[in-house]
């Protein structure tokens, strides 16, 4: 294929350029890894690099004995389990409904969901729904907010769409109804949008920070994001201003945030290899609505 | 008016027919009624919920209670120079990293160029992954790696003898940091829009110019990139779009107390002023007022598109 030198050589440096850059995206995370690993005095010195040296888990022990830490992991886990079964559930129902040929008042209805894909309010009128509704401070502030995603619930419709309308007529001439249709036949032809779908809803409220930050006050319903934000970014910030004398909390040690991090990163890079190639195909369904 | 009874009739026979069919179709109805109901309480109340901005909002009195005040919480935050402070801060960010743009082009087309099928799957699996590393996390990492006295990086430079480098203390350093952990997290997310692009270009024309002796360069000049560039036109769109909006999630993971002068966005000053200090009223006014520039920058984009695309975004 490489008929001479020269292209052999631009072709290893495309290699080193693209190689050298890929390492850089995971060479932090490694870094992160081998210090949660390591032994205290191995990380005062400085000495761990991409391999743990003084290999021990006591870091991880601490997270483990630590029950706050727990409690967010568990409460993390169901919030991301409930959101994604009502998240997947409301989006269907409502991509069906919208993927339908004739009904009266779907062009209205879709304009409406579409419209709210423009306008976004800012964060403080729904901050107000949310005390106004006596929401703060619960988990259902996590959920129904974002039960459904405008953009997710177009793609899903779009892929509804696809299914050819001789097979519904020819559905409704057997006596099928519309509950029998989408449960019997839309559903498993549509199963890698459902799980696109299903794991965009889970990633998003795994990593969620924002609505948790802003929703929640009380310690003990903090999700892991915010508890690693006080954890590993506030303490370091409260860190800094401590040496200047504003504040004297003890500092967190470096090899209890980085084993914090594994901790709460850990699950979403091992089922990454395996999600990802569904992650890449709704990124493209939904490449032009941005 | 009269209406003859054959006209009667026929309207009488559509009504029912126009009956029938809503009778047909209702279980559709009961499927919108859960996400119509979402939509109505979740994001059409938050847009009636702008009416704060122009309210004297008292807690005890709630949204609808409290009294009209017109236009005088607007006059109060162009008054105040936090808000241009922030206002700046944000179109400042967003226009740095703007200057990033072309990176995922950049790696979409070297990774086009390699033919190994092992080593370009494996890149582009590593490529894409920081994108689900969530912002708590990446925020994290950096003060690991890159705080002055005690981040990785600079323990690194200080042991080959170096000075450390202030990457989340200086205002100057921590810009260039914003950015480029930026371009870190999503260079290889926004990469996948443009393989997908690349290999919708014809073969063909890459054949011709190989029998015609184009060399790379010229190939990727020539060919590659105008393939790509309706791609790249729409993007680059809708970014400009996007511009008077910068998220929350980024800016407030990667501030700290020693940048707040250009670290302090929209985003961050309407939860600092609205839910730490609880004024409500004003905040909501900030954020209205960038919901509001959003709007016209997006359908601006909008227009751009039609325009130079003959088609639009949405």
């Amino acid at each position: 294929m490489l008929r001479n030198p020269s292209e052999k050589l631009t072709n290893a440096m495309i290699m080193i350029i693209i190689g050298s850059i890929a390492l850089l995206c995971i060479v932090p995370m490694i870094h992160i890894f081998a210090l949660s690993f390591s032994g205290n005095r191995a990380l005062m010195s400085g000495e761990v690099f991409l391999w743990p040296v003084d290999w021990n888990l006591n870091s991880y022990k601490e997270i483990f004995s630590d029950m706050a830490m727990i409690r967010s992991l568990m409460l993390t886990v169901i919030l991301v389990t409930v959101y994604t079964g009502i998240a997947l559930a409301m989006t269907t129902i409502a991509a069906y409904a919208l993927s339908r040929r004739d009904f009266k008042g779907k062009n209205i209805m879709f304009g409406m969901i579409i419209i709210t894909m423009f306008f976004n309010p800012g964060i403080i009128p729904n901050y107000l729904l949310m005390k106004e509704l006596h929401l703060l401070d619960s988990l259902a502030s996590l959920i129904l907010p974002i039960a459904i995603n405008a953009f997710l619930l177009i793609i899903m419709k779009t892929s509804f769409s696809q299914i050819p309308t001789e097979l519904e007529d020819s559905a409704w001439m057997d006596g099928c109804n519309h509950f029998r249709f989408l449960i019997q036949i839309v559903l498993p032809l549509q199963v890698p949008i459902l799980v696109t779908i299903a794991l965009y809803s889970a990633v998003d409220r795994w990593n969620m920070f924002q609505d948790a930050l802003f929703y929640i006050n009380n310690i003990d319903l903090y999700p892991l994001q915010l508890k690693l934000y006080q954890l590993v970014i506030n303490s370091q910030v409260n860190d800094a201003t401590a040496q200047e004398g504003f504040n004297s909390s003890t500092p967190i040690p470096q090899g209890l945030q980085s084993a914090s991090i594994v901790f709460a990163t850990l699950p979403i890079i091992l089922v990454y290899p395996w999600v990802q190639k569904y992650f890449i195909s709704g990124r493209l369904v939904g490449a032009v609505k941005g | 008016m009269q209406i003859s009874t054959r006209q009667q009739n026929r309207l009488f026979t559509a009504n029912r027919r126009r009956i029938a069919a809503v009778k047909r179709q209702w279980p559709l109805y009961i499927f919108m009624l859960a996400p119509m109901a979402f939509f109505i309480i979740f994001k059409y109340l938050p847009m009636a919920g702008v009416v704060v901005a122009f309210k004297d909002y008292n807690i005890f009195k709630g949204v609808i209670g409290s009294e009209w005040i017109g236009l005088d919480v607007f006059r109060e935050i162009f008054a105040q120079p936090q808000f241009y402070k922030a206002l700046r801060n944000t179109l400042m960010l967003n226009v740095i990293s703007l200057l990033t743009f072309p990176v995922p082009i950049i790696l979409a087309i070297l990774l086009n160029e390699l033919r190994m099928k092992w080593f370009k799957r494996l890149s582009q699996t590593l490529l894409y992954l920081p994108h689900f590393i969530s912002w708590v996390i990446v925020g994290g990492m950096a003060i690991r790696l890159l705080a002055t006295n005690t981040g990785s990086v600079n323990e690194f430079i200080t042991g080959l003898g170096g000075t450390p480098i202030p990457f989340l203390e200086d205002s100057l350093h921590w810009i260039a940091t914003y950015v480029g952990i930026g371009v870190w997290r999503h260079a290889g997310w926004g990469m996948i829009l443009y393989l997908a692009a690349l290999t919708g270009i014809n073969k063909e024309l890459y054949e011709a110019a190989d029998v015609d002796g184009a060399s790379r360069m010229r190939k990727i000049w020539h060919i590659t990139l105008p393939g790509i560039k309706p791609t790249i036109v729409v993007l680059f769109i809708i970014q400009i779009g996007h511009m008077a909006d910068i998220g929350f999630e980024q800016p407030y993971a990667l501030q700290n107390g020693y940048v707040m002068d250009v670290a302090q966005v929209i985003s961050t000053y309407v939860y600092t002023v609205g839910i730490q200090s609880a004024q409500f009223a004003l905040a909501t006014a900030v954020g209205l007022f960038q919901s509001v520039v959003g709007v016209i920058l997006l359908l601006s984009a909008e227009l751009v598109s039609r325009k130079v695309n003959n088609q639009g975004i949405f």
